[in-house]
This record gives C-alpha cells, sequence and structure tokens, in this order.
C-alpha cells in the first residue's frame, strides 16, 4: 500500500531528476554534440579527456574562482544583514515591525527576473539613477571615477558588485524572519538576566542568541551558500546572456559550454557534474544537520 | 457641569515631576532622567533605523513602479525624480497590445497561467499521496526516500538542464508547454512532499480508524475525511510549487527556443530587456504585472514560507 502511493513521485523524480543525473555523469565521458545529436555520428567514449580539457581550461578556474569568491561574500553579507534586521524587528513596536516585514517580505517575493531587471535599470549607463546619485556626490566620498555613464555590466568586478546587492537585497528577508522566529522561541529573562549582569549587547548576542539559535544559523549557512554558489538567473541577465565570456561562474560556465554554438554538451556535462559535486558536499552537510535534529523521525 | 473638568485640574499637579507612585522616594532624580532619556534616544534611534532598512528595501520597487507610470521624456529626464510629474498608462497600453514586439501580452500570460495551473495542481495530487505513505506507514526504505528527497532538491538546475535538453529533443518535447509541465510538476514534488507530510502527520488516526468501523473503504476516507483536513497544508503548498512554476527561468529559456508565442511571462521579459532599445517604461510595466501575482500569493502564505524552506531541518 505505502509503495503504490509512492509510485507516481518515484516515477516523476526518478525520470525528471535521478535520471537526468546519471544521464550527465555519462555524458562527462563522450564526445557529445551536434553529429551526435543528429545521429550522424555515434557517441564517442573518451574517458576522463573531458574533465583533463576543463581542467586546463583557465576559463575553468576563473569561473571557479569567481563562484567561490561571489558566495563568500554574499553569504556573509546576507546573514549580517538578515541577521541585524532579525534583531531589529524583535525590538520594534508592533506597527513598526509589521511595515519592515512587508518592506522585506516585497523584496523576497520578487521573483529573479524581476529583481535583475529592476537592479539593471537602476545602475544602467544611460538614465540609471545610481549613476545619476554617485555622480553628485562629492569626490571625496565616492572616489574620482567618473560615475556619470558608469557601465556597471561590462567587467566583471562592478557587475559582481551589482549581482551581491540584488542576492542579498533578495535574500536577506529569508534570514531576518528566521532569525526573528528564532528570537521569539528564546525566554526574555535569560537576555534581561545577561544585560542585569552587564553585558552589551555584542556579548549579549554571541554568549545567548546565537548558541541558541545555532542550529538555524547552521541551516541559514547551508542554504545560502547552495543557493549563491550555484546562482543563475540573476547572473546570466547582468552579465549579459553569456556574451561576456570574462563574466561566467562555474553555473554560466557549464551552460555556455553545453548550449554556445557549437554545443559541447560532454564538456558541458563535466562542468556539470563538478557543480553538482561541490553542491552535494554541502548538501551532505544540510543534511546531516537536519537529520541530527530529528527531522527524518 | 464644570466638576469633572475641575477634578482633572486638580489631580494633575501630581503627575509630571517625580512620581511618587512606585512608592521609592525620588532619591536620584538625575539618573532617573537619563535613563528615561537613554530609552526614549534608543526607541526613537531603532525606528529610524526601522524606516531606513524599509527605505532601502522598496526603493527598487519603487523605481520600478514609478518608472512604468512615467512617460519616455521623464524616463530619461537628466534629472531623475522620484514621483512621475504626468503619470501616464501608455506603457502598459503597449505592453498589453504588443505594440513593442508584436505579440500580445496576454499570449505570455496565456502560456504561463496554463504551466503553472497544471503543474500546481498535478504536484499537489502527486505528492498528497506520497505524503499520506510517508505520514501513515512505516516500512522499508522510508528514512531513505525521505533523506532522497532532500538530496534530490538541492540538485542544480545548470546541470539537470543540459540532460533534459537532450532527452526532450528526441522525445520533440522541446517548444511545448507540454514539456515544461512535466519539469515543473517534478521538481515541485520533493518541498512539497516534505510539507505536506507534516499537515498529514497532525490528523489523529482515530478519526480514520473510526471511520474504517463504520465501514468506509479507503478512498470513502480518503476524500471524507483526509483531504478537507489536509486542505490548508495543500492551499500552502500549492503555493510553493505555484511561484516555483511562476518565476522559473531556466527550463524555459533552454526549452522555449525561437517560438515565440510559447515563452511563459520570466522569457517574455528577459527577450523584452535583452532587445536593446531601452524601453525601460514597458518593460517595467511588463515586470510589475508578471511580478503581481506571486507577490499577492506571498503575502497570502507569509507564515508557511519560512516553514517550506525550512522543512528539510526544524520539525513543524
Amino acid at each position: 500500500m505505502p509503495y503504490l502511493l509512492l509510485l507516481p513521485s518515484v516515477i516523476a523524480i526518478g525520470l525528471v531528476l535521478v535520471w537526468p543525473t546519471i544521464q550527465i555523469g555519462l555524458l562527462s565521458f563522450q564526445i557529445y554534440g551536434l553529429p551526435q545529436v543528429s545521429g550522424a555520428q555515434p557517441s564517442q567514449w573518451v574517458g576522463l579527456s573531458n574533465y583533463a580539457a576543463v581542467l586546463r581550461d583557465p576559463e575553468f578556474w576563473l569561473s571557479l574562482r569567481i563562484s567561490l569568491i561571489f558566495a563568500a561574500v554574499v553569504v556573509i553579507l546576507t546573514l549580517t544583514t538578515g541577521t541585524l534586521v532579525g534583531l531589529l524587528l524583535n525590538r520594534l513596536g508592533g506597527k513598526m515591525a509589521a511595515f519592515v516585514s512587508t518592506a522585506a517580505l516585497l523584496a523576497w517575493a520578487t521573483p529573479a527576473v524581476t529583481a535583475s531587471v529592476i537592479f539593471f535599470w537602476l545602475f544602467d549607463p544611460d538614465g540609471g539613477v545610481v549613476d545619476w546619485t554617485l555622480s553628485k556626490l562629492p569626490h571625496w566620498l565616492v572616489g574620482s571615477t567618473n560615475w556619470a555613464g558608469f557601465n556597471w555590466t561590462t567587467s566583471a568586478l562592478p557587475a559582481y558588485t551589482l549581482l551581491t546587492l540584488i542576492l542579498v537585497w533578495q535574500g536577506f528577508p529569508f534570514v531576518a524572519v528566521s532569525v526573528l522566529a528564532g528570537l521569539k522561541t528564546i525566554p526574555a529573562e535569560l537576555h534581561e538576566a545577561a544585560r542585569v549582569d552587564g553585558a552589551g549587547p555584542w556579548r549579549v548576542f554571541w554568549r545567548i542568541t546565537y548558541p541558541l539559535l545555532k542550529p538555524i544559523f547552521l541551516v541559514l549557512l547551508l542554504l545560502s551558500v547552495i543557493w549563491d554558489f550555484g546562482v543563475f538567473t540573476q547572473a546570466y541577465l547582468i552579465t549579459g546572456a553569456l556574451g561576456n565570456r570574462d563574466e561566467y561562474n562555474l553555473g554560466i560556465y557549464a551552460y555556455a559550454k553545453a548550449f554556445q554554438l557549437p554545443p559541447s554538451y560532454g564538456l558541458g556535462a563535466a562542468l556539470a557534474v563538478i557543480l553538482t559535486i561541490i553542491l552535494l558536499i554541502i548538501t551532505v552537510g544540510y543534511v546531516r544537520a537536519s537529520v541530527r535534529q530529528g527531522a527524518t523521525a | 457641569m464644570t466638576s469633572p473638568q475641575k477634578t482633572r485640574t486638580r489631580d494633575r499637579p501630581s503627575r509630571p515631576g517625580t512620581a511618587p507612585a512606585d512608592g521609592r522616594a525620588p532619591a536620584r532624580p538625575a539618573m532617573r532622567g537619563r535613563r528615561r532619556l537613554g530609552k526614549a534616544a534608543r526607541r526613537v534611534m531603532l525606528n529610524v533605523a526601522g524606516l531606513l532598512v524599509a527605505a532601502v528595501t522598496l526603493l527598487p520597487i519603487l523605481w520600478m513602479v514609478s518608472t512604468a507610470f512615467k512617460p519616455e521624456k521623464e524616463i530619461f529626464s537628466l534629472t531623475p525624480h522620484l514621483l512621475p510629474a504626468h503619470p501616464t498608462l501608455a506603457n502598459f497600453g503597449s505592453v498589453m497590445s504588443g505594440k513593442v514586439i508584436g505579440i500580445s501580452y496576454w499570449t505570455f500570460f496565456r502560456n504561463s497561467l496554463i504551466v503553472t495551473v497544471t503543474s500546481v495542481v498535478l504536484a499537489s495530487l502527486i505528492s498528497l499521496l506520497a505524503a499520506v505513505a510517508v505520514a501513515r506507514f512505516r516500512f522499508r526504505f522510508r528514512t531513505s526516500y525521505l533523506i532522497m528527497l532532500l538530496i534530490v532538491q538541492m540538485l542544480p538546475q545548470q546541470a539537470l538542464v543540459i540532460a533534459l535538453f537532450l532527452d526532450f529533443r528526441s522525445l520533440n518535447l522541446l517548444d511545448s508547454l507540454t514539456g515544461l509541465i512535466i519539469v515543473y510538476t517534478s521538481f515541485a514534488l520533493p518541498i512539497s512532499i516534505w510539507m505536506l507530510r507534516n499537515f498529514v502527520a497532525t490528523v489523529p488516526k482515530e478519526l480514520e480508524e473510526a471511520a474504517a468501523i463504520d465501514g468506509a473503504g479507503p478512498a470513502r476516507i480518503f476524500w471524507r475525511i483526509l483531504f478537507p483536513l489536509v486542505a490548508p497544508g495543500l492551499v500552502a503548498t500549492s503555493v510553493f510549487s505555484f511561484i516555483f512554476a511562476w518565476n522559473e527561468f531556466i527550463f524555459a529559456l533552454t526549452f522555449l527556443g525561437l517560438d515565440q508565442q510559447k515563452y511563459t511571462l520570466p522569457i517574455y521579459v528577459n527577450y523584452f530587456f535583452g532587445r536593446g532599445g531601452a524601453a525601460w517604461g514597458s518593460i517595467m510595466a511588463a515586470s510589475i504585472t508578471y511580478t503581481i501575482p506571486p507577490v499577492l500569493f506571498f503575502v497570502l502564505v507569509q507564515r508557511r514560507m519560512r516553514g517550506g524552506l525550512f522543512a528539510g531541518a526544524v520539525k513543524g
């Protein structure tokens, strides 16, 4: 009986999620491009040579470095901002807290495509309000760059600065709401007692709040790493639809290798396997954190 | 007539100053005053910080809305203003009629609606069955199945899309809404099952047992007892699947090639955006209409939102 109820979900997940994962693994050992897709040539097993080609490719190392640094920066900023806003929400009065969390909810609910398009327009060199504002500010504050008409998306550092803003903007509300929910479970006497003993807010956070909310922070950390390391939609839109090769992160690089003409699905698959393995290692940490909390009981 | 007024004025003098009501003598008035001032200052600072956070968060959304209502001359004005001086609906008009790219907004809206609603219904049905199995039965592989759901949900879409593209190509499912429905249904399952499992578990088993004693068959028990009680949970998980399908980008981008008639809304916005020509008013108008449904649903289930994303971590 239970197996019968599980059958539809097992079939769907098996065919659309598990089997393609296995296929990616198989593809990564083959030369597979247009001739193989059209059937003009049989697929050719080449062992590890796709992986060897990837590891020799400086573009791979560049994209890996971009993904790693970007994920680290975004995760730290998202968690810090989210935690601070969560702590703030906990101390605000009812109406103000409702107002701030509604604002955060709107940012959270905004689809990735919309968020990217809005920020692209805000930072547009022709008519974007950010460049205009920066150009009006004094040089001692914003540096001597000529901000009027500054293009944020044509080189890696500004583009990823912009992407960082987008992802923090979209990501901090989830952290804030989670931290707030955790704070509500901490008895107020604990904080009061600490404050009476003369502990400042910094000490109270690290000695009381953080240890008690550690499980929540662990999950938030892992989820953020998974989301930010694998970000695609926002990066695709901001870096110009695969147009700028020096702005690829790992996911975009795999996608571009697989689909850009001439398509090389084998190489793309090898990159996808590397991406998947990195994410699975993080996921194992996530699953272990969940199991330890007895969520599968 | 005047007596209440009188009593009030007579009461007054005791209120300001050193309130003796708390029983303590006004020993150190200076210190008390400073502490009260500190508290008030802190409250003001907290509220200012709250306003600042809200303003920074809302600014991008405000800018989208204001741009959508601005005539072109104001959009590219040398000194941009937060609010349109002469608000206009022209941008929405040209989006709806398809003036800019030749296809009306409603074509894409219909595509998105078909794909989303179909996959939400399918995913709800399939995950309800699975949730009942997991919540009501103990069987071998139960834990493995649950862990499999957690892992599978983390697989990167950039990886899967390569294999699924090749599969769907040979199955003739590219450039079709059916292909997207299959993908969206399957991808929604892991989180839906995790969430629904908790809802099913809260329905007391005794209800079903009582019905079984009264001679009701399993189908009847399911529809008459379990289903109505789990319905609120089903609404919450459906919203999740809805938002996922409505927002999904990479599969639609890859599967829907040159046939613009098949585009879903995010691909339409991307296409509009990538065409250049800087029709920002229209792009923002299109983005707003695309964004309203998920935001509405989000507000509807905001409490459960966190629970769902935490599905694996916190026992509900």
